[in-house]
């Protein structure tokens, strides 16, 4: 067997060679650990907005809040519900709440971006226990006030505190912004739910948010709800509700990212093959005083094989390394399930970084098979003789 | 001559070695083009807009509707030649995995303002005439394996119930930039039913297309419209069908800019590999580098004869990489033409991949013409490799 550490060493010998191999390899690895991480970041804010003990409840096919429609009538069949939970004063713990998508100019631009406007009733504050008041207060005629995420007072025009919003023939100061603990409320402006309804002409709910009693009854209230013929109405927990607008984005990420991964793969595969197959040839002499020293074929192979996957492990982890950078960097993007803005982070997890240092891997086997399969099967006599 | 032919040879001594670089070269100068090409698919809702249309939304968000009443209102403006109203229907059909943009139209006044959407006269008779009846574009119908008289049922997520439409009808797009993946159906059959279900929300449309009659007006024309509706619950904001394209288009701006990024990563692969090819070849010709200086060649015979070597393999490079792009953008087309229309490579990409790659072939020479030339001949001669 000859010790890895002669591989290691003429990579070392061929600095400019090797490090262009490598930079090569982390490119593709920093692409494809991208694109994962964008994915993964969006479910993860989505799946944070959702409360693990909150209901949903939207109309019958509805698939999210903007196309929702539940009366008042029906509104009041499910409060009345007994698995809902109450608070002391006999008042069922249930949000319901008007959203509508507004256009507004984002800082530094001109074209309108949608961003939400929830019209809240006095549950939604406490079925959202992370939602805090971060700056100025809670408004007091709420006839012409309204309050703000921190995100979307960062990001859209009129949001700040003091800034005017225009809407329903009105405007409408913010005079205070909360945060959200980095869910999606944090890109949503709230105001009081009958101004909404009246602003907007929509004497419904868009969705109501609840609480069950006891969380255990969630199946059977589900089906009490669900199959009431007075009620078209879906039941979901709001944790699978936010995940499944994830949907449309993941799914091209996930696509478009393994598509270019793959195809850039390829480049970077050639050149760790290129890199392999110099290696071999300036070696010739050499490999034939090792096999003539008594070095078997396998173990020729091994050491050149080792060699590339050596280098294609550098640039793996030199592309994570970069990539992890981008866990600092924030995208804002419209979300195609919903048609509103999101804000949200790369996220780097451990399985992303696994399976970009296996991505890594692959490519160096590909790569260095070939040329570590010619350096083997070198004749002992004319390797010595060139 | 006798130049390029040292060119030619230098690069033929070690085939396998520049086979693979070409190969490298084109594979990364496909997966170029084919961003660039999804981009500008992207856009192509943008570029088949008319100048000669504006359409009118509502003020606050293009999901809220506006009243069927505009209608007449807006045709008595000055300028305004005709018009026609649509609305987003959202419907499903089968399963939310197989969407596809569904439209509430009027069906002659729709025909008449979108020319560009071709049917044949006798499937337009029967539209007009049934109320449940859609016409549906040649890539959707294609995707689907629907014909003319099918009928098929989409589940409403806006207007709530099971719909059922009849295919009176398939249009072509009259240039390959027309989305033939629509359909659109008479929007008196939502209002039919709305009439029962939900009263509150009859007469409420999703949007109305101007036509105008000067594209140099659109602007004044806009803003007259806009000012008819100040001050009333339903405020109108009126804007060319180019930007209110873009600002469907601008939804997916940060996912535009991901791809450009990861455009230019491509040329960053592009160059190493040919860079890596170049620094090799400089390594193994020190000492005959010396040789010809010794002989009288100049610095500047060394520097082109570097140079035109990385030139002639990344051009090379480029010609297999086009050659492979237009193959397999041409395969895309076709997969793709049912989901996602206007998938063909622009001129102006091949120009940039021309240029890139004299670009890159010049940078990746830069180390390696330096290397040649900074050593002295007597080091030069005395390197044995």
């Amino acid at each position: 067997m000859i010790p890895p550490i002669y591989a290691i060493r003429n990579i070392s010998k061929h600095k400019v060679t090797s490090a262009m191999t490598v930079a090569g390899i982390s490119l593709v690895v920093f692409v494809f650990a991208g694109s994962a991480m964008l994915s993964n970041g969006l479910k993860e804010k989505l799946v944070a907005t959702g409360h693990p003990e909150n209901v949903s409840v939207i109309r019958k096919a509805s698939q999210t809040e903007v196309m929702s429609i539940i009366s008042y009538d029906q509104a009041q069949i499910v409060k009345a519900d007994q698995a809902v939970a109450r608070d002391p004063g006999g008042n069922p713990l249930v949000a319901n709440e008007v959203y509508v998508l507004i256009g507004l100019p984002k800082r530094g631009d001109t074209t309108d971006a949608n961003i939400v406007l929830r019209g809240i009733n006095d549950m939604s504050f406490r079925l959202r226990p992370n939602v805090k008041m971060i700056e100025g207060r809670m408004w007091q005629d709420p006839g012409s006030e309204i309050i703000a995420g921190r995100s979307a007072s960062e990001r859209y025009q009129g949001c700040a505190v003091g800034e005017k919003v225009r809407f329903g023939a009105r405007d409408w100061t913010v005079v205070g912004t909360f945060d959200a603990g980095g869910t999606g409320y944090d890109s949503e402006i709230w105001c009081e739910i009958t101004q909404a309804s009246d602003a907007f002409h929509r004497p419904v709910y868009s969705s109501l948010t609840l609480r069950l009693a006891d969380t255990t009854q969630f199946e059977a209230f589900k089906a009490r709800i669900e199959n009431d013929p007075r009620l078209p109405l879906d039941v979901k927990h709001e944790r699978d509700y936010y995940a499944a607008q994830s949907g449309t984005i993941s799914t091209f990420l996930n696509i478009a990212g393994t598509v270019i991964s793959v195809i850039f793969s390829l480049g970077a595969i050639v050149g760790a093959m290129i890199t392999m197959y110099a290696a071999v040839a300036n070696r010739t002499k050499e490999i034939g005083t090792l096999r003539a020293l008594g070095f078997g074929r396998m173990s020729i192979l091994t050491v050149f094989l080792f060699e590339s996957l050596v280098i294609s492990l550098s640039g793996g982890i030199v592309g994570i390394a970069a990539a992890y950078f981008l866990n600092f960097v924030q995208i804002s993007t419209t979300n195609w399930d919903t048609f509103s803005e999101i804000a949200f982070n790369f996220r780097l997890s451990a399985q992303i970084a696994s399976s970009a240092l296996i991505f890594s891997l692959v490519m160096g086997f590909v790569g260095g098979f070939l040329p570590a399969v010619r350096a083997s099967r070198l004749k002992i006599i004319d390797s010595l003789r060139a | 001559m006798k130049v390029l032919k040292l060119i030619t040879r230098n690069a033929g001594r070690h085939k396998l070695r520049t086979y693979l670089t070409v190969l490298g070269l084109a594979l990364a100068v496909m997966a170029f083009g084919l961003i660039r090409t999804f981009i500008d698919a992207w856009y192509a809702g943008a570029r088949a807009a008319a100048p000669d249309r504006l359409v009118t939304r509502h003020a606050v968000s293009f999901t809220l509707p506006l009243p069927l009443a505009y209608k007449e209102q807006i045709l008595q403006i000055e300028g305004v030649k005709d018009i026609t109203y649509g609305t987003w229907f959202g419907g499903i059909y089968v399963d939310p995995r197989n969407f596809f943009p569904q439209f509430g139209v009027e069906p002659e006044s729709f025909f008449r303002i979108y020319p560009e959407y071709l049917v044949p006269p006798d499937q337009m008779q029967d539209f007009v005439r049934d109320r449940r009846g859609a016409i549906a574009g040649q890539g959707l119908v294609d995707r689907f394996g629907w014909k003319v008289g099918d009928q098929i049922t989409l589940i409403g997520t806006i207007y709530p119930g099971d719909w059922q439409f009849v295919i009176d009808g398939i249009y072509h797009g009259e240039n390959p930039d027309v989305d033939e993946t629509a359909f659109v159906f008479n929007y008196a059959y939502v209002e039919e039913r709305m009439k029962q279900e939900s009263p509150g929300r009859v007469g409420q449309i999703g949007w109305y297309v101007l036509r105008i009659d000067d594209p140099n007006n659109s602007s004044a024309i806009g803003a007259k419209v806009d000012a008819r509706y100040d001050n009333s619950w339903a405020e109108t904001k009126t804007e060319t069908e180019k930007e209110f394209a873009l600002s469907f288009i601008a939804m997916g701006d940060a996912i535009i800019i991901g791809l450009r990024v990861v455009s230019y990563l491509i040329i960053g692969v592009i160059f190493l590999v040919l860079a890596n090819t170049m620094a090799m070849a400089a390594r193994e010709r020190i000492s005959e580098n010396a040789f010809m200086r010794t002989l009288g060649f100049r610095g500047y015979h060394l520097t082109g004869l570097i140079l035109g070597e990385s030139i002639f393999v990344a051009v090379l490079g480029g010609i297999v990489g086009m050659g492979l792009l237009s193959l397999v953008a041409k395969g895309v087309e076709i997969a793709l033409s049912s989901y996602f229309p206007g998938f063909a490579v622009l001129p102006t990409t091949y120009i940039l991949v021309v240029i890139i790659a004299l670009t890159i072939a010049t940078a990746a020479s830069i180390f390696p013409v330096f290397r040649a030339l900074r050593v002295k001949i007597v080091d030069g001669l005395r390197v044995v490799d």
